[in-house]
């Protein structure tokens, strides 16, 4: 393929070219050359579609929601409902009222931490995790834990990155009352099986809870079919705005829970005697939303659709394979996190070059990566490195970002030869 | 490359490769952990004090290319020196690396002299950290502080 054919086209017939010229960032000079973003795990860029949404919102629709009986309170009202309507369908949820706004996957996690956590744990009861997890959702459960009086086991992982799914099935067991897991790894890539962990889950009697931060942008996400119980994702890491996010629930889960934070909108009536609280979801939204995030995370959701999950899904795991060969032929370069189902993520290390040195002097030729512990402690200390150097992907990147990186690679070891 | 080289001088890549003064210290009187959080790096700092000067210094740990050097001119820098003469060090070249505090950088009991390597970090406020992490743990642990972990924030 020529490089101009490689820049315009991608696999499976996506126009990435076409796709490029919707996201106005990507025409910045960083230290004067063109800018090859590929730190799309820590947070994705936004399409125009996602700004003017947004914009459109604030300059024709702006108030606050469910609370006056004005125009605008009203079409405030309907962007935001609208929004989770969209957003409910795109996970596959059964009802609007099974999602919840919140900042983002962390917040959803400690939401489902401290309410459903603090309702259901017990002195020696389990939560299980897995080694790979975020440290959104390791803390969370270590603070609910504490209060609780409840342990927290954790499942290893293998040498490829993938879940120990033998450990896992002998960790779950009648003690277990939650397991959390990533679907897709931050740190590794990995993609976590999620339907048969749940399967076991559920046989031993325990709940599911999802962080969904890195896949629900990348990969089709259907919480019916995954059989989870809750699944949290990020905005920004889908091409919509920072501070905006979602948590799904199953009804009769987020019906029985505890309401979290208390304010306006979560109640029926207060009075100081007594206070009774509104319904799913709004129990679990106090105080006044982020009506125009949620507008622009509706809109980052129709962006995707409109290209097809499955098509970027695919185009990016051509990526990723291109990516694969043109790293692995830098010497002395190590792919950590190398399961048989990865989402685009690339973490290496390079032998004599500590990644935070790698990520400056790529930085000084317009390539943005992330380096560092990716706020997974665990996963390093697992590999006994202080950190990975990360390339991730999004819509947006081509086979020519991933021939920059590798050229980029090649001036590091120029100056630390 | 120009700016690079900047920040990546020949020396600091020679101490980055070879560090000075690396490992244990026999009769450490005092010593410091520090902690990068952003990064996860982690030094050890040692030091050996008889009547106010740093007798003996070394340091232990892994870190990036900045902060190895770092640590390694550092060892070079205070040995043979007063605590006092450390500290006035200590704020000069934080001084340096920052851009801040002008009074620290006109202090003129004691001369930057090697450690002026680390001008180029200026121009990197996200490495200023590693330039200063053996530092900040010298600090603590000359301060008695062992028990905390330095941070450079």
């Amino acid at each position: 393929m020529t490089v101009a054919a490689r820049a315009s086209a991608g696999p499976g017939g996506l126009d990435v070219a076409n796709i490029r010229r919707q996201f106005p960032i990507l025409s910045e000079k960083i230290s004067g050359h063109p800018l090859v973003y590929l730190d799309n795990a820590a947070s994705t860029q936004k399409p125009r579609a996602v700004l003017d949404a947004v914009a459109h919102y604030y300059e024709h629709d702006n108030a606050n929601v469910h609370r006056g009986v004005h125009t605008l309170s009203e079409r405030a009202t309907v962007c935001y409902e609208g929004a989770r309507s969209k957003i409910a369908q795109f996970v596959g949820a059964a009802d609007s009222s099974e999602i919840i706004f919140v900042r983002g996957a962390t917040e959803a996690l400690n939401l489902v931490a401290m309410s459903y956590g603090g309702d259901v744990l017990g002195e020696g009861d389990q939560v299980v995790l897995t080694e790979m997890e975020h440290h959104s959702n390791i803390v969370p459960w270590q603070m609910i834990c504490a209060r609780t009086g409840a342990q927290l086991r954790v499942v290893p992982i293998l040498e490829n990155g993938e879940l120990d799914m033998k450990a896992y099935a002998e960790t779950v067991g009648a003690r277990t009352k939650i397991v959390a897991a990533s679907h897709v790894s931050n740190a590794l890539g990995t993609v976590n099986p999620i339907a048969e962990m749940a399967r076991i889950a559920h046989a031993a009697g325990a709940t599911i809870v999802v962080d969904g931060a890195q896949a629900a942008g990348h990969r089709p996400v259907d919480v019916a079919a995954l059989g989870c119980d809750f699944y949290a994702f990020s905005g920004h890491k889908m091409y919509a705005p920072m501070g905006i996010g979602g948590l799904w629930g199953r009804r009769e889960l987020l019906d029985a829970m505890s309401p979290w934070q208390g304010g306006g909108e979560m109640i029926l009536t207060v009075t100081f005697e007594k206070t009774t609280y509104n319904v799913a979801p709004h129990k679990f939204e106090a105080g006044t939303p982020d009506v125009g995030g949620a507008v622009g995370l509706a809109a980052a959701v129709e962006w995707i659709e409109s290209l097809g999950r499955e098509v970027l899904a695919d185009a990016e795991h051509a990526l990723l394979a291109y990516a694969e060969t043109a790293l692995l032929s830098v010497p002395g370069l190590r792919i950590v996190g190398t399961a048989r189902e990865k989402s685009a993520v690339h973490s290496f290390v390079l032998e004599g070059v500590h990644p935070h040195d790698i990520g400056t002097i790529l930085d000084s030729e317009g390539i943005a990566i992330r380096t560092g512990h990716h706020c997974a402690q665990p996963v390093m200390d697992h590999f006994g490195i202080a950190g990975t150097a990360r390339a991730s992907f999004a819509a947006y990147n081509t086979a020519d970002d991933v021939d920059r990186l590798v050229e980029g690679l090649a001036k590091v070891q120029e100056m630390f030869a | 490359m120009s700016d690079l080289r900047d920040l990546y001088q020949e020396l600091i890549l020679d101490h980055g490769r070879r560090p000075r003064n690396f490992g244990p210290l026999p009769e450490a009187t005092h010593d410091a952990i520090g902690h990068n959080p952003l990064c996860g790096d982690k030094i050890t700092v040692h030091a050996r004090v008889r009547d106010d000067v740093v007798e003996g210094i070394s340091f232990e740990g892994q870190g990036c290319a900045i902060s190895q050097a770092s640590a390694s001119l550092l060892t070079e820098a205070v040995k043979g020196r007063k605590i006092g003469d450390v500290k006035s060090l200590f704020r000069k070249l934080t001084a340096l690396v920052t851009g801040r505090d002008e009074d620290a950088s006109r202090e003129s009991d004691v001369e930057l002299g090697k450690l002026a390597v680390f001008e180029g970090v200026r121009q990197y406020p996200m490495r200023v950290k590693c330039a200063t992490l053996a530092w900040h743990t010298l600090n603590n642990a000359l301060d008695g502080k062992a028990a905390e972990v330095a941070r450079t924030e």
